[in-house]
């Protein structure tokens, strides 16, 4: 009697211990839902965190079309077509895994994507981890190469006017308006890569904080327009502005931010106010070319 | 073994000199049946210095027909049986704007050729390429700007746009094959210099699709192919 008691006892831990080892395998021990078979460790981590905190706006896979997502306007980033706005990378390149973690730690601005500081590092690196396997881009191509941001000029009347100079000559008032306002003739018809119709981002709006889309610190201000911002009608300057004058344009459209306290206002304040950009010259609806010696000219590279 | 293949050449020479030194031709014509969408006016007023570019008013271009149901911007192209594929043209092929719209409306090329996108105006316009297989980017080209080289390296029919300005709408035709043409001056197209084989012959169109034709080239002679496409009246 004691052998067959023992004997069931016997079979009753192997049974349990198998029940553990395989719950730990597929992720039930994480107390997420059972992931996809072929996933690595940190995926299926990622992807428990990924059902709790984003399927609501992107969806289950991954595609935007999330429960929330017809009401969210602009639309919720699909991963499956792995085109992301804020790189520290060329346009139409892959993103670093570190350009991803920012974008979670900070949100982004103007959007409904919300900051997720409050996860950990770890949880942050798993949930990326899983959205890189909705597309096959991610086995397939290698990120891009960071664009080099060379150390930012000294900021003084010159440099402003310099990047309303370019403001002008590049035609950013066509979107965003000659006050920045996101109020420019084309910005009604704007629309991003799946149609959607998008706003251009409005500078008078930032708080004292000065947020932008993709960041709020100058060299954030200087990758968005250098990189462009993939999948929106931003696009990349990197081949027509000179590394060291885009620190000029930077300048410029702090001044724009005027609920903010900045050096660049400051500047500005003091020698005369945004009137004393306005020289004949650059009040460009007229249309004319760029003739500036800061933009890169044909036949000049 | 290349003592063996030029055997067999010299052979085949001798036999039948035609299949070495022949190359066929397929030809032919694009047309539409039914009724086509109606082209829009564009207007080019915010944009004046695009505007007194044309004497006319421009229209839009998804739909361009000439007499007799004829349909241009039809990329017509050898899909399989190309003896040439994966050879990249070392010549670049060039994309224009010009009056604030797209020459050509819809350019062709081969995987890996390269662009040369131009602005001749006298403003700024963003290339946006939306590829969904290749990798979508999108670059500003303010007037008096160097061209803009690019390259693809899938097949693929990408839509082009420039946010600043609309209207503006084209293609590029990535393929996998240098045989190809676009059917313009009344729906003509011409594919040259097709050796004897089987061939199937692709037809692709922005608003109706595509059609595929099968031929067969025996030596030197043209083959006539007709393609026609039943147009959407939206």
């Amino acid at each position: 009697m004691m052998t067959i008691r023992k004997t069931c006892l016997c079979i009753l831990l192997i049974a349990m211990a198998t029940g553990i080892a395989l719950a730990q395998g597929s992720g039930i021990s994480s107390g997420y839902p059972t992931p996809r078979n072929g996933f690595s460790v940190s995926e299926q981590r990622g992807h428990g965190l990924y059902l709790r905190y984003c399927v609501y706006c992107h969806g289950v896979y991954g595609d935007g079309n999330g429960d929330n997502a017809p009401f969210i306007d602009p639309k919720p980033r699909d991963f499956t077509i792995a085109t992301f706005k804020c790189r520290s990378t060329p346009t139409g390149t892959l993103p670093l895994d570190s350009d991803l973690i920012h974008t979670l730690v900070r949100g982004v601005e103007t959007s409904n994507m919300p900051s997720w500081r409050p996860l950990s590092d770890e949880n942050r690196d798993d949930l990326i981890a899983y959205i890189k396997t909705f597309s096959e881009r991610w086995k397939t191509e290698k990120p891009g190469e960071p664009i080099k941001i060379p150390p930012e000029t000294p900021v003084d009347i010159a440099s402003i006017r310099r990047g309303h100079d370019l403001f002008e000559k590049v035609e950013c008032w066509k979107c965003h308006g000659q006050q920045g306002h996101g109020d420019g003739p084309s910005a009604s018809t704007l629309t991003d890569s799946k149609d959607q119709p998008i706003r251009p981002y409005n500078f008078a709006s930032a708080g004292n904080d000065g947020r932008f889309k993709c960041g709020v610190t100058n060299e954030d201000l200087y990758r968005i327009f250098m990189t462009g911002l993939d999948g929106t009608p931003m696009p990349s300057f990197a081949d027509v502005i000179q590394p060291n004058d885009a620190w000029d344009l930077v300048h410029y459209l702090r001044t724009l931010q005027v609920n903010r306290r900045s050096k660049e206002r400051e500047v500005l304040k003091a020698a005369g106010g945004p009137t004393t950009l306005k020289t004949p010259e650059n009040k460009s609806e007229n249309n004319s070319p760029a003739n500036s010696t800061t933009l890169v000219r044909s036949g000049g590279r | 073994m290349p003592t063996k293949q030029m055997l067999v050449a010299l052979l085949t020479l001798f036999v039948c000199p035609h299949l070495l030194f022949a190359a066929g031709t397929v030809s032919g014509k694009v047309t539409y049946t039914g009724t086509p969408a109606r082209q829009k006016p564009i207007d080019m007023s915010k944009e004046p210095s695009c505007a007194k570019q044309h004497a006319t008013p421009v229209t839009t271009e998804t739909v361009v027909a000439g007499p007799n149901n004829a349909l241009d911007n039809v990329v017509v192209y050898v899909s399989s049986g190309a003896p040439d594929d994966g050879q990249v043209p070392a010549q670049a092929v060039t994309y224009d704007q010009k009056g604030c719209q797209y020459i050509p409306h819809v350019q062709a090329m081969h995987v890996n050729q390269e662009l040369k996108i131009l602005n001749d105006d006298q403003t700024s316009h963003n290339i946006h390429p939306l590829a969904k297989v290749n990798r979508e980017w999108n670059k500003s080209q303010p007037p008096g700007t160097p061209p803009l080289s690019e390259k693809f390296d899938k097949p693929e029919f990408i839509p082009v746009k420039c946010n600043v300005h609309p209207w503006m709408h084209g293609y590029f035709a990535v393929l996998t094959t240098n045989h190809y043409d676009v059917s313009k001056d009344g729906g003509d197209f011409k594919l040259p210099n097709l050796p004897p084989g089987k061939y199937t012959i692709t037809a692709w169109h922005e608003s109706y699709g595509t059609q595929t034709a099968d031929v067969t080239i025996t030596g030197n002679e043209t083959k006539d192919v007709k393609f026609t496409f039943t147009a959407k009246p939206y």
